[in-house]
């Protein structure tokens, strides 16, 4: 049984802020009181770094670490091997192109992603564009951002070495066929790597499944800490793949004229001081998900976002632009109302949102709007403050918008 | 009532607001080069304006201004242009200050800024501010880089 109410009780913010509508989820979560306790701990009675030091303490940080690393390959059935921590999802990304310009890309070849994506995994692959003459080519997309798998499928050449794409779109929830995309790949040899950062904390993911080669997300994103990002690669890329950054922790030994052999696992993209408390407290994270099931919060979001896009629909004043996807965030716009005016509005009573062109920027293409309001929930929310929402949205018009000022 | 009440009452500041939104004055950019221009494109939010001013000597002969904006960018770029069109640059570098001081929540001169007062309680959401000031940064910017007369 999955009580929404119960689990509010897990998370602190609610306490904190008794009447904030948190519909911002596409941009971080709330943390379960578990979450903040591993950190706590940590901090008050763990302190110490990891693969260093030959003492206790030192020792039980190296535990908790690496049992998150096995909670993660967990979590997506993948391999202890095949997971690396970074900083964020932005950071996972920028590794993996920059590890695959070193090693397995040259001047001519080509990638496919699409207009929907995210900043991240499009700036990036725009500079080796730049520096190396690699051509990024936009596989086109219907009108809820969803890739044409036809269009796809005639793109393929023996130039099309990567498809990068995120398997659900930030501002659209647009679901990719992910699987069937890579079977498409991989029948061509085309590398596939998926940024998950909008699907991974929402739905059950299985690399195995999938049979994607790289597949990267956030920890903050799913009730996490910040500053913990995730690299899932096949252990062929993890073994040989070029970090992005050199220093300790990553390397198996080297000399003093210059010679240098990187260690062959996940810690050749983790050099430096990893975030230690933040990994362990994604640790936690895990298990509180994992104690909920992702499919029983999937069902429960789908559940929701089908609520809440029904009452939306009813609503004349308003521009919806992904009614059909069954999940992500409701995207919309209240007719002759600027999106930062009428997120003003729900700021105003207490409702947090997002207005803008959420680092998707060449996405007005596709959807013929520069702006727009992002309410994108997690299983915490409920039908309440669904039904709070919808009726403060009615209330939305250019002289109510204005009205916050006076 | 006078033209001071008119000014304090929300209604009218409010419709004041909704009318620059929706028909804002100056609002179409001149070819060639007797305008000077300044693009001001927010890093935080999606407003994106271009501001052109006109000046004969001292005096700003002519204001437009075009863009992608919200409601309180193009109003109160809207006002400005109003304020600030006849003025000699020493006077409008004066309204200007006025305007800044009041979108910091200071003291300023009512009168002086006359329609734009409707600006003056937007300091209370930290976030419009810059939707408040962009064409206004714009003009100051374009009065700054002319070289003076004197």
């Amino acid at each position: 049984m999955f009580d929404v109410n119960k689990i509010r009780n897990d998370f602190p913010m609610f306490k904190s802020h008794p009447n904030l509508i948190y519909f911002d989820n596409g941009a971080t979560t709330f943390k379960p009181q578990v979450m903040i306790d591993a950190v706590n701990d940590f901090y008050t009675s763990g302190t110490a770094n990891v693969h260093r030091g030959d003492y206790e303490l030192s020792l039980h940080a190296d535990y908790l670490y690496d049992e998150t690393r096995k909670l993660t390959a967990k979590f997506i059935h993948a391999e202890e091997n095949e997971i690396a921590f970074t900083h964020n999802d932005t950071a996972s990304l920028n590794q993996i192109v920059y590890g695959l310009a070193k090693s397995h890309l040259k001047k001519g070849d080509v990638i496919l992603t699409s207009q929907v994506e995210h900043a991240s995994n499009l700036l990036p692959w725009y500079r080796l564009d730049k520096e190396l003459g690699i051509v990024v080519e936009y596989i086109p997309v219907d009108k809820q951002g969803r890739i044409l798998l036809d269009e796809f499928k005639k793109m393929m050449r023996k130039e099309v070495k990567v498809v990068s794409l995120a398997s659900v779109s930030n501002v659209l929830g647009s679901e990719q066929p992910i699987k069937e995309i890579t079977k498409i790949a991989h029948e061509n040899g085309v590398i596939v790597i998926v940024d998950g950062a909008q699907s991974v904390p929402h739905s059950p993911t299985d690399v195995k499944d999938l049979d994607v080669d790289f597949l990267t997300f956030s920890a903050h994103k799913m009730c996490g800490p910040g500053g913990v990002g995730i690299i899932y690669g096949k252990r062929e890329y993890m073994a040989s793949m070029e970090p992005q950054l050199l220093g300790g922790g990553m390397n198996a030994r080297f000399h003093s004229d210059g010679t240098m052999l990187l260690k062959e696992g996940p810690e050749r993209f983790e050099a430096g001081t990893p975030n230690i408390e933040g990994v362990i407290g994604f640790g936690a994270t895990l298990n509180y998900l994992m104690d909920l099931g992702m499919d029983s919060i999937h069902q429960y979001e789908i559940g929701l976002r089908k609520y809440f896009k029904d009452k939306m629909k009813e609503i004349d004043s308003i521009i919806l632009y992904n009614e059909d996807n069954p999940t992500g965030p409701i995207t919309f716009n209240v007719k002759d109302v600027f999106a930062q005016d009428a997120a003003g509005y729900l700021a105003n009573k207490n409702i947090a949102v997002r207005s803008g062109n959420h680092c998707a920027k060449i996405l007005h293409e596709i959807i013929q709007t520069d702006s727009t309001i992002r309410a994108s929930l997690y299983f915490y929310n409920t039908k309440e403050e669904v039904d709070r929402f919808v009726e403060t949205v009615k209330e939305i018009n250019l002289e109510s918008a204005i009205g916050i000022f006076f | 009532m006078s033209n001071r009440d008119l000014l304090s009452d929300p209604d009218i500041l409010r419709e004041l607001i909704m009318d620059h939104y929706k028909y804002p004055h100056h609002h179409s950019l001149v070819e060639g080069n007797e305008y000077l221009s300044h693009h001001m494109a927010s890093e935080s939010c999606i407003d994106d304006i271009t501001v052109q001013a006109k000046m004969n000597q001292d005096v700003i002969e002519d204001i437009r201004f075009d863009g992608v904006a919200c409601t309180i960018s193009t109003a109160s770029t809207s006002m400005m242009t109003d304020l600030l069109i006849g003025k000699t640059k020493e006077e409008a570098k004066t309204i200007i200050d006025e305007y800044f001081k009041m979108i910091d929540g200071k003291e300023y001169d009512e009168e002086m800024l006359q329609e734009a007062v409707a600006m003056k309680n937007v300091y209370k959401q930290a976030n419009r501010i810059k939707c408040a000031t962009i064409g206004w940064k714009a003009i100051q910017s374009i009065l700054e880089s002319e070289p003076s007369n004197e």
